[in-house]
């Protein structure tokens, strides 16, 4: 049996791992801000209705909730072993993150997650009220301090590489946290759980109603969703254009992949609707460059003029640089101290990379025979070098280049379904206006595919992020291939194989229990 | 009074916990799901391959070794 590498295998591993989680996770962050307006309206209001409303949809809140917390936990197993390369070069950085949300999503679930659900009629209102915001916020915080370590291995920053440890030391927190990439992709990825409650609520309110139940309890949980839904995809789509903005200065890899833009002009154009050439493969552009060239990037595509240009530099008639033209440099690119960098080809980037692994050897081998001038100057080269570190590991140009058909097609995906959405907050708004939902059978079955079409919409946002800056680990300080660690690929590939048993097992337990539930309907 | 406070917490817990329908299945899941991941997954699968090194200088001897060696 021919067993993939252990890198390929470990991100497949991690990959299924992460995309399992994010199958809980957004609903836990969506449903939680649902269910705090829905006892708001309780508490102001009086009306036993919400009080009911809010019960029902706490329960699907805590269905999710218990089958998903902690499979977060084996993503922490797997830095530890697969990746413990990396775990061991991130140092503090990527553990204090962690452990704060560890800490804080302990303390706040254990204690007013049960004055949410044992506390209805023990504790006052207000503090029933303020105990549901309160989960509502720990899970949206636990979400802010992962994304606070995902975005610094997009756009590493705040940190000193110490070269006597090999570790990244934290030198300002808030340079960590308050970064333009963190904050962008927080906001961004807490509104996505948002849509994402918003339609789950939606889509079972859909479902009441094709079976003629419920009505009024459907009617208004439609009411609250779509509007928040409607304002949280207005945000998040703000924010995914920031995500662009973000990639085009500090990931232009990334960008270009996501836009199929292989050679680039001034003025680039966006690409609305595309079909890639599947024989346009950028290994080629060495082994038969006349091939190479006589393809075109797509087979098809209608693309929006300036759009790329716009998106990225918020200026029309600007270079946006391509595939070809990142490996050959001269682009401009945001370095990790915020400065405008004009960027070398890969190439050079490559030996400075060597360069700078070289002097951390030098280094070492120096503190050991106590030669401290000979450390002086390898710290020196170190330093001047440390932004290309992770390119002493390319052995070829054409490794920083991502899967582009995957990354191209799933930001297409997501912007598709991203716009339906739109559309479909917006026809929702409209019906229940005209007070016409109960009645439209066509919308309800609409309502009911939207659920698995929002997670299909979320799923193809990580792939994007993720696939996209490939081959890094930490963007071009640490690649996937000096990421991992030595287990062998027979043991990673039983995890694998264990790990799809759980997960499977897992969501079998909580679709069923769901629609066990969702039968059952609200309780009276 | 003290007293009194641990005992309101402790009933609030106790009797919470005793009234729950489905909340008991929910129960059942969790402890099952972190029995294999700690005790199963974590104690055959997910070694610290760190572990054999006792101290931090080892470690970071070791990572550098690593770092160089799989530079070409």
């Amino acid at each position: 049996m021919i067993l993939a590498s252990f890198v390929d295998l470990s991100r497949l591993q991690f990959a299924l791992t992460a995309m399992f989680h994010w199958i809980f996770v957004p609903l836990t962050i969506g449903l939680g801000v649902i269910i705090a307006i829905m006892e708001t309206y309780y508490l102001r209001t009086g009306n036993p209705f919400w009080k009911r409303t809010t019960k029902y949809w706490m329960k699907i809140f805590a269905i999710n909730f218990a089958i998903g917390v902690a499979t977060g936990i084996i993503l922490e197993f797997q830095f530890g072993t697969n990746w413990s390369n990396y775990a061991w070069f991130v140092g503090d950085i990527f553990g204090a993150p962690l452990a704060i949300e560890g800490i804080l999503a302990f303390f706040l679930e254990s204690t007013f997650f049960a004055i949410m659900f044992f506390g209805w009629d023990k504790v006052n209102k207000n503090m029933h009220l303020l105990s549901t915001w309160l989960v509502s916020a720990g899970t949206i915080l636990s979400a802010f301090w992962i994304l606070i370590a995902n975005a610094w291995m997009q756009f590493p920053t705040g940190m000193e590489f110490n070269p006597d440890t090999a570790r990244n030391e934290m030198v300002d927190f808030w340079a960590i946290v308050t970064s333009p990439v963190a904050i962008n992709k927080f906001i961004h990825t807490v509104t996505n759980a948002f849509v994402l409650g918003s339609i789950v609520v939606i889509g079972i309110s859909c479902w009441y109603l094709l079976h003629k139940r419920e009505e009024e309890f459907s009617r208004r949980s439609i009411k609250i969703a779509s509007v928040f839904g409607l304002v949280s995809l207005v945000v998040l789509i703000w924010t995914g254009d920031g995500s662009a903005y973000h990639a085009g200065k500090k990931q232009p890899m990334k960008l270009a992949a996501m836009e199929g833009l292989y050679k680039s002009r001034e003025g680039t154009p966006l690409v609305a609707i595309g079909i890639l050439n599947p024989r346009k493969d950028i290994r080629k552009i060495k082994e038969d460059s006349l091939t190479y060239k006589l393809e075109k990037p797509y087979l098809f595509n209608i693309s929006v003029p300036e759009g790329l240009s716009l998106l990225a530099n918020r200026k029309t008639g600007t270079f946006v640089p391509g595939i070809e033209d990142i490996l050959k440099g001269g682009y401009t690119y945001t370095n990790r101290n915020g400065e405008e960098k004009t960027a070398p080809p890969v190439e050079e980037r490559m030996r400075l990379g060597r360069m700078a692994a070289g002097a951390l050897s030098d280094y070492n081998k120096a503190r050991i025979a106590g030669d401290t001038l000979r450390m002086k100057n390898a710290r020196a080269v170190l330093e001047e070098n440390y932004d290309h570190f992770g390119y002493a590991y390319i052995n070829d140009p054409v490794e920083v280049v991502p899967n582009v058909q995957l990354v191209f097609y799933a930001f297409r995906v997501m912007v598709i379904l991203g716009g339906f959405f739109l559309l479909f907050f917006g026809l929702t708004i409209y019906l229940e206006k005209k007070g016409t939902i109960g009645r439209t059978k066509w919308y309800q079955y609409l309502g009911i595919a939207c659920i698995p079409l929002v997670y299909i919409c979320s799923q193809a946002g990580w792939i994007v992020a993720e696939v996209g800056r490939q081959p890094w680990t930490i963007q071009d300080l640490l690649p996937v291939s000096a990421s991992a660690s030595g287990v062998s690929s027979s043991a990673v590939l039983t995890t694998i194989i264990l790990f799809f048993a759980l997960f499977t097992a897992l969501l079998a337990a909580e679709t069923g229990i769901m629609i066990k539930v969702i039968r059952k309907g609200p309780e009276a | 009074m003290k007293g009194s406070v641990i005992k309101r917490i402790w009933l609030f817990y106790y009797e919470g916990f005793r009234s729950m329908t489905l909340g008991k299945t929910l129960w059942v899941i969790i402890l099952i799901k972190l029995f294999i991941m700690f005790f199963v997954l974590k104690l055959f699968f997910f070694k610290d391959p760190l572990r054999d090194f006792k101290t931090e200088e080892e470690k970071s001897r070791h990572i550098i070794n690593e770092l160089t060696i799989k530079q070409k």
